[in-house]
């Protein structure tokens, strides 16, 4: 009660000195002497967020009822930590969660811009702050996480239990690490623009923003597709969900602009293209925000369908884009003045292509999520844009793009000749064998298959190679293109050489095929603190008479009361053994499902490693200071 | 700047963008099936299983006759429990059972008709469940009982003894 009510008035506050840093700014714009005034403001508001993001957390922690959404997310059964996990899990505090990013990035920001133009810095935090003020009134007008409930409530509603994960409870943070954190570059890119100071400098500078975003929204990603792995229990990791697919947009604009910036470092060419890049990376998370949020779509993961919250952030976000289009019409100049031309064998060239390629896969992802909406508007037809889509459009252009992507790291800047002929058509001859004989060998006889994997393959040997070449100095980029040809290989195996078996069986009964004997041994029944389980007892052996005990969990959660399934998994290197079980109703049988997915976890480790890529880059910037 | 025509261009998109998303707004985003009880059977065409032949609901459907129509999937578990109803209510001569697989792969869906025995006179193959939807059906399973190429029941969720025997007494 009373930490709602403080939390409340914190953020009230926090609206206050949006509007106080607005007015300074804008009227001491000419006099760069109010600096300090406005870093303590901005403290201020980064203060008060905090205050009312700790006060929604102890509401949760110690269950406090009268807090409607502490009453629709919590239960006093849960968990420590899935009652502070579960303060984020829900749409206000997750809006909350949001603010606190936006206000801390900006706060950082300021400190850590000091040899930036003054100008420079105060526009961006005007148009910051413009950003963070909607989220204040969005936040407290239709979303306010301290609504008070009388008479108070004896027991809360209780948290989804898909959600009870600790990979979900640490993923929103980091995602919205990667989504807000955008914001920054669209702020200061709008602002580098209005001043036109889009120049190499201001690349040196905005790298290190946009590592620090890509580097979250990769593990934001990954612990989300992590999280679908284990607990949707269907042993996918990548669904093409719509909530998925908004995250991946963002993600494939914002690699876009790093390697753009990577030219821009050398040459003031593509600036246009990088406003636009700049701006439309956060313009697809709030996208993505306003989608997921607003019901327009249904998904696994849609929060509460509000049409008065959708319309906020529909208007919120086209005001942005008008704003945004406004400033880059009219302020943006090209530099005519400055060569604009360049070799066509160099390393622009093939980052541009890639940026087409990037390009391609962006506008499939976006048709495939809003044209079921635009269709059911426009003709009220209903349409399901499923993988099938997806891998049809996907799949076939990733090969050129691997491909670019092996050889345009070997090329030089503006003008190059290729050199070391010899040793890249060598490893393309030796990743044309292999993937034949792999194909081969597994009888997928499969034209595009082996294409794919021998380009996939070369990258893996490129990237391989150059990690052995002392004083090889792009680190950092070998990593995470390493990663990538890891990822895609990884994929393409699990895609190609996955089994399943599916087959219902009682207590003792056993399932034997050719290769696979399973035995269902028997069952156990535990109770834990919010839920009871069912746990099956399986002995599996393969082939080779290796035998696996497996335990896969039914559980009974009480509050709210919905079975879940807890697959049974055991990793190795190599694969993974998948087990799953589900009740049939009013029968003794149990559903099964068992599956093998070689190489889930190098899936899980490139992931890392192309995001260890970018931090290595990054901590390389900060170091070179 | 470089082209006079271009912004104006770029901001009628946006617009019209934005009205879209505005409508898809006022739109119950919550799908809700609509009750098509007495209805003329939707038409469509569709893939048969397991043969992949493509056949038009008017060929399916004749006059004066009684079909069951049954949305089931291999991934279904309650379509487990009301299968051998529908096994039962194969050996009525009255009725011909028509089964449409609902998102579903062809593997799953011939070991679960081979574990329970097939009870369909044919099969209607829909992965992207799209025929479902013109049916204007909720979920699996589900069932439609048609006479004269019209719906005239309706079943929600698993059919159990009494709905069968309900049935039985509408064709007898």
């Amino acid at each position: 009660m009373l930490y709602s009510v403080i939390g409340y008035y914190s953020l009230i506050l926090g609206l206050c000195c949006g509007l106080i840093l607005i007015y300074i700014s804008i009227r001491n714009f000419q006099n760069s002497k109010l600096y300090t005034n406005i870093l303590s403001f901005t403290f201020l508001q980064f203060f008060f967020v905090i205050i009312s993001f700790l006060c929604l957390i102890l509401s949760f922690v110690l269950s406090d009822f009268s807090n409607e959404t502490v009453f629709n997310n919590s239960h006093t059964t849960k968990p420590l930590f899935y009652k502070i996990s579960g303060s984020w899990g829900n749409h206000e505090g997750s809006l909350l969660l949001w603010l606190l990013v936006l206000t801390s990035f900006i706060l950082a920001f300021l400190l850590k811009s000091k040899n930036q133009p003054i100008k420079y810095r105060i526009l961006t935090l005007v148009f910051q702050q413009i950003i963070i003020i909607g989220f204040f009134v969005f936040l407290i007008k239709t979303s306010n996480p301290f609504n008070l409930l009388y008479p108070t409530p004896d027991e809360g509603l209780g948290l989804n239990p898909i959600l009870q994960d600790p990979a979900l409870a640490i993923h929103p943070p980091i995602l919205y690490l990667g989504y807000v954190g955008s914001s920054i570059i669209f702020s200061s890119a709008l602002s580098a623009t209005t001043l036109n100071l889009i120049n190499k400098s201001w690349a040196i500078h905005i790298k290190k923003w946009i590592l620090i975003s890509w580097i979250f929204l990769t593990l934001g990603i990954l612990l989300g597709s992590i999280w679908a792995y284990y607990e949707l229990g269907w042993g996918g990791f990548w669904f093409w969900d719509p909530v998925e697919n908004v995250s991946l947009m963002p993600w494939l604009v914002l690699t876009t602009l790093l390697h753009c910036i990577l030219i821009l470092e050398k040459k003031i060419i593509l600036t246009s293209w990088i406003i636009i890049l700049s701006i439309a990376t956060f313009t697809l998370s709030m996208c993505g925000t306003f989608l997921v949020r607003s019901g327009i779509l249904n998904s696994v993961h849609t929060f509460a369908n509000d049409p008065e919250r959708g319309l906020f952030i529909l208007i919120f976000l086209f005001s942005l884009i008008f704003l945004s289009l406004f400033i880059f019409f009219f302020f943006h100049k090209t530099n005519k003045n400055t060569h604009t031309s360049f070799f066509w064998l160099s390393k622009e060239t093939s980052i541009i292509i890639n940026n087409w390629f990037m390009m391609y896969f962006l506008s499939v992802v976006l048709i495939g999520t809003v044209y079921p909406i635009f269709l059911d508007v426009l003709s009220s037809q209903k349409i399901s844009v499923g993988p099938p889509f997806y891998h049809k459009l996907i799949i076939p252009f990733l090969i050129p793009f691997l491909l670019v992507m092996a050889i345009g790291p070997k090329l030089k800047w503006i003008k190059s000749k290729i050199v070391d002929k010899i040793y890249l058509i060598i490893l393309l001859a030796i990743s044309n064998l292999l993937s034949f004989l792999i194909v081969k060998k597994f009888d997928t006889n499969f034209l595009l298959n082996t294409i794919l994997i021998s380009s996939a393959l070369y990258l893996f040997f490129i990237t391989l190679k150059d990690f052995f070449i002392k004083k090889y100095k792009n680190i950092s980029q070998n990593i995470a293109h390493f990663g990538f040809s890891l990822l895609i290989l990884s994929i393409l195996f699990n895609n190609l050489f996955s089994t399943e078996i599916i087959t219902n069986l009682k207590i003792g009964e056993t399932y034997k095929s050719e290769t696979i004997k399973i035995v269902f041994k028997s069952i156990d029944q535990r109770k834990e603190k919010n839920y009871q389980s069912i746990i099956g007892n399986f002995s599996i052996q393969n082939s080779q008479g290796k035998i696996v005990n497996m335990f896969p969990e039914l559980r009974i959660y009480n509050q709210p009361n919905i079975i879940t399934s807890e697959a049974d998994i055991k990793t190795t290197l190599i694969s993974d053994k998948f087990i799953v079980i589900n009740l049939v109703k009013n029968q003794e049988y149990f559903n099964i499902r068992y599956q093998t997915k070689p190489f889930m976890i190098w899936i899980w480790f490139s992931v890392a490693l192309i995001s260890f890529g970018g931090l290595i880059s990054f901590i390389k910037k900060e170091y070179e200071k | 700047m470089k082209n006079k025509f271009l912004l104006p261009f770029i901001t009628s998109i946006f617009v019209i963008v934005f009205i879209i998303f505005y409508k898809g707004l006022q739109d119950t985003n919550i799908y809700t099936p609509e009750t098509k009880i007495n209805n003329e059977i939707p038409s469509f065409s569709a893939k048969l299983f397991p043969s992949n032949e493509i056949i038009s609901s008017k060929e399916i459907f004749e006059l004066n006759k009684f079909y069951l129509l049954n949305i089931w999937s291999s991934w279904c578990v309650p379509c487990r429990q009301e299968h051998s109803f529908l096994v039962e209510l194969k050996k009525n001569t009255n009725i011909e059972i028509i089964g449409v697989n609902y998102k579903d792969t062809r593997v799953n869906a011939t070991n679960f008709l081979n574990e329970f025995g097939n009870p369909f006179k044919i099969i209607i193959f829909d992965q992207d469940g799209t025929k479902a939807i013109v049916w204007g059906a909720y979920g699996v399973p589900e069932s439609f009982l048609i006479y004269n190429q019209k719906i005239i029941r309706k079943y929600l969720g698993p059919l159990d003894n009494e709905l069968i025997e309900e049935i039985k007494l509408i064709i007898k």
